[in-house]
């Protein structure tokens, strides 16, 4: 058992009664700047409740855009106020508990892993249906009120990305002419920014929990911000989200049409499928520079793994989704 | 001068061992790790066979681009991206988009070959 299992079972002997006990604890991810745990709160007489634990690890250093535990429990209770399908929030932890920067949500079940939502025949039924829910949830996320939001949540346009991405590429030193022409061409054809509104930042396979009838919540809040609706609806069609399955651009689960219908029927503005390019085109380039940061964590030795090298080579692949954008060819 | 092995049966010899016989007894990260260790070498290969005819065909590409036939592919490559950036090569010149197309194909087909951007 972990050193936290102390402190998270007094936790939740406090909420849940004294004989309330904590089991099967389970590291299911984590990272440097964030970890997840799930375990089974034991009650006398009742069921037991799968529950999970996101905390920062002690002394970690928030990490890039990344906005912290407290802020993305408050956020995700907001989504929720508007119907977004989400995980309860059961306990936002405070100093008292010591826990850390943590916080405690229901387990929902389900799949993330993008290769059997596109293929395993389970799921062949929510495959017809996730680019209209896709479509809805986005539009409650992007109904969010801005009271609701931490009054500190930070305000990113597509511009302002891309010269922060730009920067970053720029500190590496390398020579990568499609990523050139990305720039060029984007700065060039930067649409006018809509209102702001919430923007969950990273709405993709993945990020989205899914059983037999579709999608069953939204995940990882983590780079959440205010800014332009069209970035989430753009970074979904994202050709290395599609997971090889090219011609359902949303995901490589289904058509735009039904995502934008999805998003319209819940309330959100209409857009057409034009309206997406400039986002989708700014998410591959973004994806681009991800793929390079994470080989400089293997290249300076922060992150020594062969994945991570790995990654780097997949820059490439946003360069050729980025040349397919640009010269606007079919099922780019 | 002496072959043999060679370094290509070494490469090949070393990714049947990680993917037939070190994988399937490890488990959890490790069996991952080890299946991602086997594409790193089958990259490599791919690299050794492909990347020299690559480079000289990005090399032409880029000295008739920029009418440049003396400059080595590292020079081209930055000037053309100097040119991108400066606007002298615009977004949509046809020579330099089709260059830039060919020359990312056969990076991809290095780095990734399955990869469902390439199947334009």
């Amino acid at each position: 058992m972990t050193a936290l299992a102390a402190p998270l079972t007094r936790l939740m002997q406090t909420r849940f009664g004294p004989n309330a006990e904590v089991r099967e604890m389970t590291r299911l991810s984590g990272g440097a700047s964030q970890e997840t745990w799930g375990f089974s709160l034991q009650v006398p007489n009742e069921t037991p409740r799968h529950l999970i634990l996101r905390r920062a690890p002690f002394q970690s250093a928030a990490k890039g855009e990344a906005i912290g535990l407290v802020k993305e429990a408050q956020i995700i209770a907001a989504a929720a106020q508007t119907g977004t399908p989400v995980p309860d929030i059961i306990h936002v932890c405070g100093p008292e508990d010591d826990l850390g920067d943590a916080f405690i949500m229901a387990h929902v079940a389900g799949q993330t892993i993008a290769r059997k939502i596109l293929r395993d025949e389970e799921y062949s039924l929510a495959r017809q249906l996730l680019a209209f829910q896709c479509g809805e949830a986005l539009a409650k996320i992007h109904a969010v009120a801005p009271d609701n939001l931490p009054s500190d949540l930070p305000i990113s346009h597509g511009l302002d990305q891309l010269d922060r991405y730009e920067a970053i590429y720029r500190g590496f030193d390398m020579d990568r002419p499609v990523f050139e022409l990305a720039l060029s061409w984007l700065r060039q054809h930067a649409p006018a920014p809509l209102p702001t509104t919430l923007v969950h930042g990273d709405f993709r396979n993945g990020n989205l929990m899914v059983n037999e009838g579709g999608l069953a919540a939204v995940l990882d809040w983590e780079l959440a911000h205010q800014g332009d609706p069209r970035e989430d609806l753009g970074w979904i069609c994202v050709n290395s989200w599609r997971f090889g399955v090219r011609d359902k651009k949303v995901g490589g689960f289904g058509p735009l049409e039904e995502l934008l219908a999805g998003y319209q029927a819940s309330g959100g503005q209409s857009f057409e499928p034009k309206d997406l390019d400039w986002f989708q085109a700014l998410g591959s380039f973004k994806w681009g520079i991800m793929c390079l940061i994470m080989y400089q964590a293997f290249a300076t030795k922060a992150d020594p793994s062969i994945e991570r090298a790995m990654i780097g080579r997949r820059a490439s692949e946003a360069e050729i989704d980025l040349l397919n954008l640009i010269e606007g060819r079919p099922h780019a | 001068m002496h072959k043999a092995p060679s370094s290509e049966e070494l490469l090949g010899s070393v990714i049947g061992f990680l993917n037939q016989v070190a994988a399937p007894q490890l488990s959890g990260q490790a069996a991952f790790h080890a299946r991602v260790a086997a594409n790193a070498l089958a990259l490599v290969e791919r690299e050794m066979a492909q990347r020299p005819i690559a480079d000289t065909r990005a090399r032409a590409l880029f000295a008739a681009l920029l009418n440049d036939e003396a400059s080595t592919l590292e020079a081209l490559n930055g000037q053309v991206c100097a040119q991108i950036r400066s606007g002298a090569l615009a977004c949509d010149n046809p020579a330099l988009l089709a260059a830039l197309r060919e020359i990312t194909s056969a990076q991809l087909a290095i780095d990734q070959p399955s990869y469902s951007g390439l199947n334009q």
